[in-house]
């Protein structure tokens, strides 16, 4: 019998993937927040919401016990936390990359408490222009906004720094 | 339904206990009203880009509403859950304030109103700023957790309601004074926000409850610095009576809860 560790439990529930933006892991995005196997072998998985009304968080539950099920572990318990609050900040940068390959643009960073970072222009990631502009604010998911590129006409997401 | 809840008249802990059931009920109700009401735009309003807005929006509140009533559920005796609360609860026991609850016609008309919704919005977000910042520092951990996640997203639906109210109200004649008639129309819903007769005052000194009372002062500054900029200017009318707190609701709040619980009523434990 394979001995069944934190790190193996780790590695099935980080490759679950968000039913929003699949080319992304739950732990791309930071939403895995801690794996605990027990030494009744149980699993606890904590994970948080990006959004309080982030309607993904059942499909992700889900999908991350059938993840540790498959495999190996029978006893899994997945938990909602709220704090510390979600932030795009804990998106790794190799979820960033894929984000950009994908077509959505990645979040800007955080600055300092108090030190606001003016982002002037978001680049098309289609044609590279820098010649964009916001369509709206809000798009089709909640943590997406909807822009433009005047320079090719494509739209395309930004995942909003939050 | 469960013989508990076949009364609709839930046993509300929390009062004089130390525990924030009643209070996160009320802030849950408010947010759950709201964002039912805020559906009615899906699908009708003035630009598509505004039907995701208000979608969106909607969608955090309910989010909210999901965390709170859940957390007071859990507080009760005996324990309810969220769906228990939303959807087995009568008019009388909701604990949401007028504000939120009331359609989004104008006074005497039928439709509803891009002016009057915008003005609700900025006035309902520019309190939810207010509160969920001072929240997050809660003694309770669980409301200080839920408004630190809320206050992102309700400061980014404040921009919004301000931009439109921006635009409005120094825009053309005509926007501008519908945009006014709108404000108008929620002003006297405004005095029941910062009503602090239902915060047990135990919680407040003990640190877990935000008294409303005080927010009315910084509300007044962010709002009137944006109807200054809108070339818009802040209603002289009277307070409407209020009572949603202690379960008095507007006579449209029966209709909101027809539509909203009625699936739920007619086939109980239905899953899709």
């Amino acid at each position: 019998m394979a001995v069944l560790t934190r790190d193996r439990a780790w590695e099935a529930a980080a490759a679950v993937l968000d039913p929003e933006v699949p080319v992304l892991t739950i732990e791309d995005l930071g939403v895995l927040r801690s794996v605990d196997v027990s030494e009744d072998e149980t699993v606890l998985v904590r994970i948080t919401p990006t959004y309080s009304g982030c309607p993904a968080m059942d499909t992700i539950r889900a999908d991350v016990e059938q993840a540790l099920t498959e495999a190996g572990f029978e006893r899994v318990r997945v938990e909602l936390v709220l704090s510390p609050a979600w932030t795009t900040d804990w998106m790794s940068e190799a979820g960033k990359r894929k984000l950009a390959d994908y077509g959505i643009v990645p979040p800007q960073p955080h600055g300092r408490e108090g030190v606001v970072s003016l982002a002037l222009t978001l680049r098309c990631p289609q044609c590279g222009s820098p010649d964009t502009r916001e369509l709206s604010r809000f798009g089709s998911t909640a943590c997406k906004s909807l822009w433009v590129c005047n320079a090719c006409r494509e739209p395309f997401d930004h995942f909003k720094a939050h | 339904m469960s013989p508990e809840l076949s009364g609709g008249h839930p046993t509300i802990a929390g009062s004089g206990t130390g525990k924030p059931a009643t209070y996160a009920l009320c802030l849950g109700d408010d947010a759950l009203v709201l964002a039912q009401r805020l559906g009615e735009w899906i699908a009708a309003s003035p630009q598509l880009e505004e039907d995701v807005a208000l979608a969106n929006i909607a969608l955090d509140q309910l989010g909210q509403a999901r965390s709170l009533l859940g957390y007071a559920g859990s507080l009760m005796e005996p324990s309810r859950s969220e769906d228990d609360l939303a959807y087995f609860r009568d008019e009388r026991d909701f604990r949401n304030v007028h504000l939120v609850e009331r359609s989004w016609a104008l006074p005497g008309g039928t439709g509803s109103d891009f002016g009057v919704t915008m003005a609700r919005m900025l006035i309902w977000s520019t309190y939810q700023v207010e509160l969920y910042s001072r929240l997050t520092s809660s003694a309770d951990e669980t409301l200080a957790a839920v408004a630190a996640k809320a206050v992102k997203e309700v400061d980014y639906h404040r921009d919004h309601a301000t931009m439109w109210v921006l635009r409005l109200g120094d825009g053309t004649e005509e926007s501008r004074v519908r945009m006014q008639a709108g404000l108008e129309a929620e002003w006297p819903y405004v005095e029941e926000l910062f009503d602090a007769s239902y915060v047990d005052q135990g919680l407040v000194a003990s640190g877990v409850a935000v008294d409303p009372s005080i927010l009315r002062e910084p509300w007044t500054g962010r709002i009137e610095q944006v109807l200054a900029e809108a070339t818009l200017t802040s209603p002289e009318v009277p307070p409407a009576r209020g009572g949603g707190r202690r379960g008095i609701h507007t006579e449209q709040m029966g209709y909101l809860l027809a539509e909203m619980q009625h699936l739920a009523r007619s086939h109980p434990g239905a899953t899709w």
